[in-house]
């Protein structure tokens, strides 16, 4: 496996702020597998972009590299203007060690599809655990906030609750509330509804259709719903194996998509 | 041969109190170092440095393969020659502890494996620090998913402690034998002593299984 990586030679002052979210021939490998194919894409600050396209056509993939959970095979990931998971080291990029990624990670949430609340905390403390333990933020404090946080996903009587007790729909809002808590710059959203019961989804969409119009937030979305996919984003990009197929705005890719594929896809998907 | 009321009455208070005193010594003793080093054993064992997990894995694995009796006698009675002499009864609770301590390390270590990937995943998302992932997400649920099968290693550890008694330690057992060879009747204090140990595992075996029960929902 390639871990190293020539850095690119366009200006890099001009990258700053330009771009919340930068990948540069991004290759991603499984073995034999090869989920990303020099995949480029950029996303500007307070961007909402939705991922579609088949299963095991990488979006998910570029979700867990952006947290972490993976790394490159070959090419760079920016985040904000910093490498991700590689530093300089004289000309060369070398791959990060833990302190960067944490340094790089405090920008970045992430909400699961299965939530992966903690199970042996209740609701208020898996909200205020990362604050206090990550950023060192006084316990009050990060419990005023996760009250304020769980006002605005309507569950603030759950707060002494344990996640066991509180439908899907419910456990998904609290995640998100844990994942606002520590203030991210971009928030991951990876098919937070698919494991949803059918009556639940509506309150989760609603909430994150909310958020995503308040906030500044740069949202990166990967769903199968497609209502909520056009409600959302202000770009929609179309996957398959691994490469970007055909990207435009909602309206654009939902009305008249351009290539052959995304019209397959979307024919699937409605008539699923 | 028929059973001794008046003589059952006699010594049934001295097993009572100081031979199941030492049981029960013997047998906390024992388990709070087995669970206690079972758990650094475990975490010793998954480290990615293989200086320590390797040494770690083969001890454990030697001591699991070698009966508790030998052990006990080597700790007994070879160690004074090194200059560690210890009393009785502590070198019994370090043997049944440091024994017991390598089969809990493997309890532990399928209650860690048992966390979803998913938890430690959310940590990394949330970006909490690698030993706070550890103390308060994966430890505290890997311990509950632990905890039948530590009880029946309690009572496991309770059963095993009349070994103890070939080191010189006056339990239960070791008193039913002093007492029986007073007058070389045997029925009596050994039938108690069987008696103590079937009252206690049994209740105690029935608490673990619903214990069990209730951690499966």
């Amino acid at each position: 496996m390639t871990t190293e990586t020539q850095p690119g030679h366009d200006s890099r002052a001009e990258s700053e702020r330009q771009w919340m979210i930068r990948f540069d021939k991004v290759v991603k490998r499984f073995g034999d597998v090869t989920v990303l194919r020099e995949l480029d894409f950029h996303v500007k600050p307070g961007e909402r972009v939705t991922l579609i396209g088949p299963s095991g056509s990488g979006k998910t993939t570029i979700l867990r590299l952006l947290m972490t959970l993976e790394r490159v095979t070959s090419g760079t990931i920016e985040v904000d203007g910093r490498y991700l998971s590689h530093t300089r080291r004289g000309d060369r990029l070398v791959p990060a060690d833990e302190k960067h990624l944490r340094q790089v990670r405090k920008k970045v949430g992430m909400v699961f599809q299965q939530f992966n609340l903690f199970p042996n905390m209740n609701v208020l403390r898996n909200i205020t655990e990362a604050p206090v333990r990550a950023l060192g933020v006084p316990r009050d404090q990060a419990e005023a906030k996760a009250r304020e946080l769980l006002e605005l996903v309507e569950l603030a009587d759950k707060a002494d609750k344990h996640p066991s007790r509180l439908s899907g729909g419910q456990q998904q809002r609290v995640a998100i509330a844990r994942a606002l808590a520590m203030e991210p710059e971009v928030l991951l959203l990876d098919e937070v509804t698919s494991a949803l019961d059918p009556e639940l989804v509506s309150g989760v969409q609603n909430l994150l259709r909310d958020i995503a119009q308040q906030g500044n937030l740069t949202l990166l979305c990967v769903t199968h719903e497609m209502r909520f996919a056009r409600d959302i984003s202000d770009r929609v990009l179309m996957f398959d194996q691994g490469q970007i197929v055909e990207e435009g705005d909602p309206e654009q890719i939902f009305t008249e998509p351009e290539h052959q594929r995304t019209r397959e896809f979307l024919q699937a998907v409605l008539d699923a | 041969m028929i059973w001794d009321w008046d003589w059952t009455l006699e010594i049934l208070p001295d097993l009572l109190t100081q031979g199941l005193l030492v049981t029960v010594q013997a047998t906390l003793g024992g388990a709070v170092l087995a669970f206690v080093l079972g758990l650094f054993l475990a975490l010793l064992r998954r480290s990615r440095r293989a200086y320590i997990s390797r040494p770690v894995g083969a001890v454990t694995e030697f001591i699991r393969s070698t009966p508790l009796l030998v052990q006990l006698f080597v700790v007994y009675y070879v160690l004074p020659d090194f200059g560690v002499s210890m009393t009785a009864l502590t070198t019994g609770i370090i043997g049944l502890g440091v024994h017991y301590a390598c089969y809990t390390a493997e309890v532990y270590r399928a209650g860690i494996d048992g966390v979803p990937k998913g938890q430690w995943e959310a940590a990394v998302a949330l970006n909490l620090p690698r030993h706070w992932t550890w103390l308060s997400v994966v430890l505290p649920q890997a311990v509950r998913r632990s905890l039948p099968a530590l009880g029946n290693y309690l009572v496991a550890i309770f059963k095993e402690s009349p070994q103890l008694s070939v080191i010189t330690v006056v339990d239960v057992m070791g008193l039913a034998r002093e007492l029986g060879s007073e007058r070389f009747r045997y029925l009596e204090p050994v039938t108690i002593a069987g008696l103590f140990f079937l009252l206690i595992a049994i209740p105690a075996s029935i608490l673990i299984r619903r214990m069990e029960r209730r951690l499966d929902h």
